[in-house]
């Protein structure tokens, strides 16, 4: 690998707070190493704004290690940048070149108002799960881990579903802000399984509900979510769970 | 003083004599008794959920935005228990004295055989909660093995396992929301304990979005804030990761244990340069299938795969035949440093050894062609395949390994180095997690309790769970069956009114003090310190330095630190002020502790005290004990020591030989 450095113009969203306007502002990162992620390079920037009295811009993170989900820039017109399969925290400034300019921006939603700058409320993932995005069963409750045999299959397909790291890029891609993948994502990991068979209708129909409560759009099958997900979640779990929720329709008698 | 309750009778009946005699609250009373969980990792999750489910009223706390993305996301490898699925010799015993041997014989018995028995229970619940662990064609449980034990028993989800477990205690935690037996406060953290008579009674905490202090009440306080590796700077742990909570309730009374036992993790992605924000795991799981090596000459400057095969020294294999790669984090880890010191380091920094898949690709693609029933594969069909089977195990940390350094691991071995990973110090606590101040209990890696001086490989996960689902709500009904008739105490109590008062005060001095270097600078220099001085080895000389250092570093931080911004609002420079100002006071106690202790045992590794071929070299007749320290006042502490007691195994010089 050889390394470079660059020098970039970054435009960054700026806005204090919930109820306030922003707008971009733009800044100028000097020397930066193509081997530093995207997100030291906004360390960077912010030890500079900081040591020249000025506000450093506000991003959420944790891990760095493309886990948690707690990254959440859109750069350059795609959530969480240029790679494929990649979070925030795990792109790394070997993806630009001396000279670039980047337009980094929060996620945009309604369901997911701005905090401060570049940091957005995804409390509305939480609310999805509260309506049914689990298995009903108590600590203590459990029969021997082997006393259900699951097709190795089915096991690795709903392990594909859990993936999802609840970042809510595949919201911020869709023309529709629909939260659709996260939401099929959660619905196909629990029914794939035998474990997850007794609520599967309610779950459905519970999360989905939910989903339009929050104010996310719905799906019309644009396919932007899948391309952008982090974790390669496939558009199949939509129809999946979009036939789990024609099933539970049918049959429910509530 | 320190009491540790451990139950009387037979090591194996201690935890079934003690789960059959406490006290219990009944379904009327828990209704009226509130906990507060400070933390949502596997510890605090799966106690909020657990808590809840039994009817409780509990309030949960974490920083981040969601419960979801607490830093126990992040473990990789897996999660231990006897369960004996291989048919391979396991037992609740093999387990028990595989921990107590791993921690160097510093941990306690009869916590760690509790931990032991509840392993099997911790599989059955995730399972039944949708935890997809991966299975073999059969249908069942999969099984892979992990560093300082020659048994599988090692249960994973591809290279993501705690981020399966976590997902699966926080559905559980959402559902208990969902059912308003537990209220979730995301984005807000923890910065002080109210204590009143005694009894730790609530906690005060800063709205991160709005900055405004709240007051919490509550019977019970139960940290589960995790482990404070970042003292270190540079770690694995997110970003995030702190010791505030604890350290707080430390300042409030409860003893802290064994603070320099540090677990520095031997395979890690290396320190590029100074831009560096923390440090990548490359999971232990790695060392099942790769293998570790140096170049046979000193400063080679070939790269890895023009170097033959007979100049390669697979040290591990070579000094430690028995357990070869799988030999204890500590161990692996200082056995890298040695090669790496004696120049035979690799990659630019020489800072690196390797970690290779070249012939695990080759073995693998073999017993795939067979299975295929193609008994005479070309090269190009064994490495396709090869590469099949390493891509399932092991794919998202070659994929992670790729995005972070631009090179392929299928190709060309990694590059790896040891670093801060895990702190098997923490809160001193009891056999019921209590620490020394009642009704303040500490779960998972924010305790000392069982990893002794060096924690196994995926047994963090297990202990977290196991304190949360199976421990606590039996411990805690213990306590609370005496608080039945103790009301919701107001928070207008005047130790609410004081605890507020002192928070607000040290915000606003931190705000004032308007100098000119940044929070970052001042981690980075103290992380500098730790690590040079209270790493991977350390000595008297060095400890007593840094003792110094730690002070006058954190002077110039009172004097010099600049925080833009305001208090009243979302301010995350300030959120990292509060955390590094307690992480530069832990830094002096680590070292003092690890002055203490001279004698090398696990992750503590004194360099005056080694065997001639370089192991830890213990010593039992003075150091056998926890060291718990009491805060008393600026940096004063006094010692108590918990004198261990080896009744069931027989400390030995551990070795892997
Ligand atoms: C990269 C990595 C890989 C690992 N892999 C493995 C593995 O394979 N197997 C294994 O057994 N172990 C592994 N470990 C160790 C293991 O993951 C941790 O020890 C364990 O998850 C800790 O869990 P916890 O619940 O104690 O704390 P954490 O998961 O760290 O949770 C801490 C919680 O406390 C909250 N919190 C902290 N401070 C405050 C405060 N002041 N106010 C409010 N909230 C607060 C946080 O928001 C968070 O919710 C790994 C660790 C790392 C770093
Ligand atoms: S910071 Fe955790 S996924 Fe990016």
């Amino acid at each position: 690998m050889e390394h470079y450095t660059m020098n970039l113009k970054l435009k960054v969203w700026k806005q204090k707070n919930t109820s306030s306007k922003g707008s971009f502002e733009t800044f100028e990162v000097k020397d930066i190493s193509s081997e530093m992620s995207f997100l030291e390079m906004f360390d960077v920037l912010n030890e500079k704004l900081i040591n020249e009295g000025k506000e450093p811009i506000a991003f959420d993170h944790d891990c760095r290690e493309g886990i948690c989900g707690m990254c959440s820039m859109y750069i350059n017109g795609r959530p969480h940048g240029p790679w494929h399969g990649t979070t925030t925290c795990q792109l790394h400034m070997r993806a630009f070149k001396d000279g670039d300019t980047i337009v980094v921006e929060p996620w945009r939603a309604n369901a997911f108002p701005v905090i401060k700058d570049l940091m957005v409320d995804r409390g509305a993932f939480d609310r999805i799960i509260q309506a049914g995005g689990y298995i009903s069963v108590n600590t203590g409750n459990a029969v021997d881990g082997n006393a259900i045999p699951i097709e190795k299959e089915k096991a690795d397909s709903s392990f594909a579903a859990a993936a999802c790291i609840g970042c809510g890029a595949c919201v911020a891609a869709c023309k529709n802000s629909s939260a659709m993948l996260f939401v099929s994502a959660k619905i196909s990991h629990l029914a794939l399984l035998p474990q997850g068979d007794p609520e599967r209708k309610t779950r459905a129909l519970n999360m989905l509900a939910q989903m339009d409560t929050e104010g996310f759009g719905s799906c019309t099958n644009t396919g932007a979510c899948e391309a952008v997900c982090p974790k390669e979640i496939s558009i199949s779990y939509i129809a999946r769970a979009n036939a789990e929720f024609t099933l539970a329709a049918l049959t429910s008698d509530k | 003083m320190l009491n540790s309750k451990i139950p009387a009778g037979p090591l194996e009946q201690k935890w079934t004599n003690y789960k059959g005699h406490c006290k219990l609250v009944n379904p009327a009373n828990k209704r009226k008794l509130e906990i507060i969980v400070v933390g949502t990792g596997l510890a605090g999750a799966s106690a909020a959920a657990s808590l809840g489910e039994m009817g409780y009223k509990v309030k949960t706390f974490c920083f981040q935005d969601s419960p979801r993305r607490a830093h126990s996301i992040a473990a990789q490898g897996g999660i231990n228990a006897a369960k004996n699925y291989q048919n391979d010799g396991d037992s609740v015993y093999r387990l028990f004295y595989d921990t107590i041997k791993g921690g160097d014989y510093r941990s306690r018995e009869a916590n760690v055989h509790r931990l032991s028995e509840v392993s099997a229970n911790i599989i059955d619940q995730c399972v039944a909660q949708g935890v997809p662990f991966a299975r073999e064609y059969g249908g069942l449980l999969s099984n892979r093995s992990f560093g300082g034990v020659q048994v599988q028993r090692t249960f994973y989800a591809a290279g993501q396992t705690g981020q399966q477990l976590l997902i699966g205690a926080y559905q559980a935690l959402e559902r208990q929301i969902a059912l308003g037996t537990v209220e979730m406060f995301s984005r807000h953290e923890m910065l002080d304990v109210v204590v009143i008579d005694g009894k730790a009674r609530g906690i005060i905490v800063r709205d991160l979005v709005t900055g405004k202090l709240e007051r919490h009440f509550g019977h019970a306080v139960l940290l589960c804030s995790g482990g404070y590796g970042n003292v270190f700077y540079l770690s694995t742990n997110a970003m995030g990761s702190n010791v505030t909570a604890a350290w707080k309730a430390h300042k409030k009374g409860a003893f802290f244990g064994n603070p320099c036992y540090t677990q520095i993790h031997p395979t890690c992605i290396p320190v590029t340069g100074d831009h560096q924000s923390k440090l990548t795991l490359m999971s232990e799981s790695l060392r099942n299938d790769g293998r570790i090596w140096v170049p046979k000459k000193q400063n080679d400057n070939r790269k890895a795969n023009e170097i033959p095969e007979d100049e390669r020294d697979y040290y591990l294999e070579r000094r430690y035949p028995a357990f070869g790669n799988l030999v204890p984090r500590d161990v692996a880890s200082r056995a890298a440093k040695e090669r790496c010191d004696a120049g035979y380091g690799v990659g630019s920094s020489r800072q690196a050894v390797f970690l290779d898949y070249k012939e695990a690709i080759q073995r693998y693609g073999k017993i795939e062609c067979s299975k295929h029933g193609n008994h005479n594969p070309s090269a190009e069909e064994i490495r396709h395949h090869g590469m099949e089977v390493v891509k399932e195990k092991y794919g998202n940390l070659f994929d992670m390994y790729e995005k972070i350094t631009g090179e392929n691991p299928y190709n060309v071995p990694m590059r790896i180095y040891p670093a801060v990973h895990y702190t098997m110090g923490g809160l001193w606590v009891d056999y019921e997690l209590m620490t020394s101040v009642q009704g303040l209990y500490a779960l998972g890696e924010a305790n000392f309790s069982d990893h002794g001086a060096n924690r196994l490989g995926a047994s963090a996960l297990m202990q977290g769970l196991a304190d949360g689902y199976f421990v606590i709500p039996y411990t805690v009904g213990n306590y609370l069956a005496d608080e039945i008739r103790t009301p919701e105490i107001p928070t207008s109590h005047p130790a609410f009114e004081e605890a507020e008062k002192a928070v607000a005060e040290r915000i606003s001095n931190l705000m004032n003090i308007k100098g000119s270097q940044t929070v970052e600078s001042f981690h980075k220099r103290l992380g500098k310190i730790m690590w040079d001085k209270c790493g991977m080895a350390r000595n008297a000389e060095g400890l007593k330095q840094a003792i110094e250092e730690i002070k006058s570093l954190r002077e110039e931080f009172w004097k010099n630190l600049r925080i833009p911004g305001d208090i009243n609002e979302m301010n995350p420079e300030l959120d990292k002020a509060n955390r590094v100002a307690d992480f530069l006071e832990l830094g002096e106690l680590m070292c003092k502790d690890a002055l203490l202790r001279e004698e090398s045992c696990g992750g503590h590794f004194r360099e005056e005290y080694q065997t001639p071929e370089g192991e830890a070299l213990r010593n039992d007749d003075r150091f056998m004990f926890v060291a718990a320290w009491e805060f008393k006042n600026g940096n004063n502490w006094d010692l108590h020591k918990e004198e261990l007691k080896y009744d069931e195994v027989k400390p030995t010089q551990r070795s892997y030989k």
